[in-house]
């Protein structure tokens, strides 16, 4: 290209400034402000002006860490997401493999109803899930002869019904995902397996999985950092975290204490907990990336 | 045998997966007594538009169904301009901080935005102060959070799809005469279409869907809310109007729906085109 380099930085700059000043701004700016927050005493009176803002240094950590609930909401919230993601992993791994011996009308029902569930906004699908078990009205409950039984009230079976409605909408992701990932494998390779005698089982062990290995891989990070920030489900479904806070997951945790107990500082300290934990995540999720061949 | 036996298995999880789906439009169009009635049926022989009336008039459905459109609207139609320039800039062009900023852009999508509220909700007070439109309770601050949130996939999706417009057209269009801005909007843009209409999906589908920073921002302006806030209306402890919530929860994914279903193929390629880079 004719231009100089130094008029490529600055047109590339006039390009980039309306995504510098907006992610800045709204992104950026927030996560220092996030960190900043979590250093001090911030509750509904500080915001009002009514009291000094008090520095607390790592206080609220401190507050927090030896706080009883967080570590259950902590140990909750890695179940839950361990229950979702390996039960998406192995709805949506199982689907995939069947979806690949059945005809194309076949695949096609199955992928339009993964399609539904897929695009099924998050608050809509916790609603109609919450009908669907109602314990009078439910359609379920009448099948099951159980009238009047609440999936709601019990902490485990709550939690049972908001991971299975996660499972629901996220299973789709890995089905269609893994489906194009076998759809991938070149048939010679599977041929010439076959040539050499190896037999189903031993072809799907040892050259369909390794090669499947990345995106495996991806889609399981991928299904961890969704899982591990479930909010809107736990939100609706338990009607915002269950009886006395018992189906608490960190997000809900976080947002309870900054807007309904007015603790901004605490839940500021929640937040970034739960960033550095993701973040932490991510780190694996660039090494799987990187080794699935893409570059930057 | 076998994959007679495997397909009607796969065709049952099928309607297994869509069953709530169905169960919600039925349920929209069930007369009241049959939703409250202790013996629900899965068909029904008096379908009735009741349940859409009372959501569209008792709720005002019909008003927070349009404040969801403009903020999902505005955010796609920003997003796209700002991250195509973007896209261009970061693919087009050679600059010192240019791998720093690409590296930033992969490690913020991984920022748990959940997190956020916080901070977001005292800059937009902040922000309310001197900018109304922009300030809690107005709509103007749902669509800078979900544009803030969609730009770094939107761009870094983008990317693959600038770059794979050969350079030899741009110096063909200068040879031609045409200016740097005659390419980028004549040439460039149109080639790109299908990676902005993934990416603008995406942006839809985050902006229409959100509750945690509808719920957060609109506070006590009720004529500002969005649908997943409306929906909330009706769930009351004791008495949930299921009819009008599986009619507000239908008009609520529809359009999603018709989106996805209409895009699909687009979307999956596009995809694809983001993951080849």
């Amino acid at each position: 290209m004719s231009v100089t380099a130094k008029g490529q930085g600055r047109t590339a700059f006039a390009y980039l400034a309306p995504a510098l000043l907006i992610l800045g701004g709204l992104l950026a700016y927030p996560i220092y402000q996030l960190v900043l927050i979590s250093l001090y005493d911030y509750g509904q009176e500080q915001v009002s002006g009514g009291a000094p803002l008090e520095f607390l240094g790592l206080g609220n950590y401190q507050k927090l860490l030896g706080d009883q609930q967080f570590w259950t909401v902590f140990g909750q919230t890695v179940a839950f997401a361990a229950v979702c993601v390996v039960g998406t992993l192995l709805v949506g791994a199982f689907l995939a493999i069947l979806a690949t011996r059945v005809r194309t009308w076949v695949r096609m029902t199955l992928f339009l109803a993964a399609l539904g569930a897929w695009s099924t906004p998050a608050v809509a699908g916790s609603t109609i899930w919450l009908f669907l078990f109602d314990a009078n009205f439910g359609f379920v409950n009448e099948v099951l002869g159980i009238q009047g039984f609440s999936w709601t009230f019990d902490k485990w079976t709550a939690f049972g019904l908001v991971a299975a409605q996660v499972i629901w909408c996220s299973f789709p992701f890995v089905m269609v995902t893994l489906f194009a990932g076998i759809k991938a494998i070149p048939g010679e390779v599977l041929e010439a397996a076959a040539l050499d005698g190896a037999s189903a089982f031993r072809t799907a062990w040892s050259v369909t999985l390794p090669l499947l290995k990345p995106i495996i891989l991806v889609v399981t990070i991928q299904s961890i950092i969704w899982d591990f920030k479930v909010f809107t489900q736990i939100y609706v479904m338990t009607n915002g975290g269950g009886i006395a806070g018992r189906n608490l997951v960190l997000n809900v945790y976080a947002y309870q204490q900054a807007f309904a107990a007015s603790e901004y500082g605490l839940g500021a300290t929640i937040g970034v907990v739960m960033t550095v934990l993701l973040l932490g995540i991510t780190m694996f999720y660039l090494r799987a990336l990187k080794k699935s061949g893409e570059v930057l | 045998m076998r994959r007679w036996l495997t397909e009607g298995f796969v065709l049952i999880v099928a309607a297994v997966v869509a069953f709530p789906l169905f169960w919600m439009v039925l349920s929209a169009f069930k007369p009241e007594d049959e939703i409250i009635s202790a013996d629900p049926v899965p068909w029904t022989t008096r379908p009735t538009l009741d349940s859409f009336t009372r959501a569209l008039t008792v709720a005002n459905f019909g008003r927070y169904f349009m404040n969801s459109i403009i903020v999902a609207l505005i955010v796609v139609a920003l997003s796209i301009l700002i991250s195509f320039l973007a896209a261009t800039a970061l693919t087009r062009f050679r600059f010192r901080s240019r791998t720093t900023l690409l590296i930033m852009l992969l490690v913020v999508q991984m920022v748990p935005v959940e997190a956020l509220t916080v901070p977001l909700f005292f800059l937009m007070r902040s922000v309310g102060d001197s900018v109304p439109v922009f300030g809690l309770n107005h709509l103007g601050s749902l669509v800078l959070v979900h544009l803030a949130f969609s730009l770094p996939f939107a761009i870094w999706m983008l990317r693959g799809f600038v770059a794979a417009v050969p350079v030899e057209l741009e110096e063909a269009a200068t040879l031609d005469g045409a200016s740097r801005f005659r390419f980028l909007w004549q040439v460039l843009f149109p080639l790109v279409a299908p990676g902005l209409v993934a990416t603008s999906v995406l942006s839809f589908i985050h902006a229409w869907n959100d509750f945690l920073f509808a719920k957060t921002f609109i506070i006590s302006a009720v004529e500002n809310q969005t649908l997943p806030l409306a929906l909330q209306v009706f769930v009351k402890p004791d008495q949930n109007d299921w009819g009008a919530i599986m009619a507000g929860s239908t008009l609520m994914t529809i359009p999603v729906l018709i989106f996805f279903v209409l895009v699909q193929r687009r979307l999956v390629s596009g995809l694809a085109g983001a993951v080849k880079g």
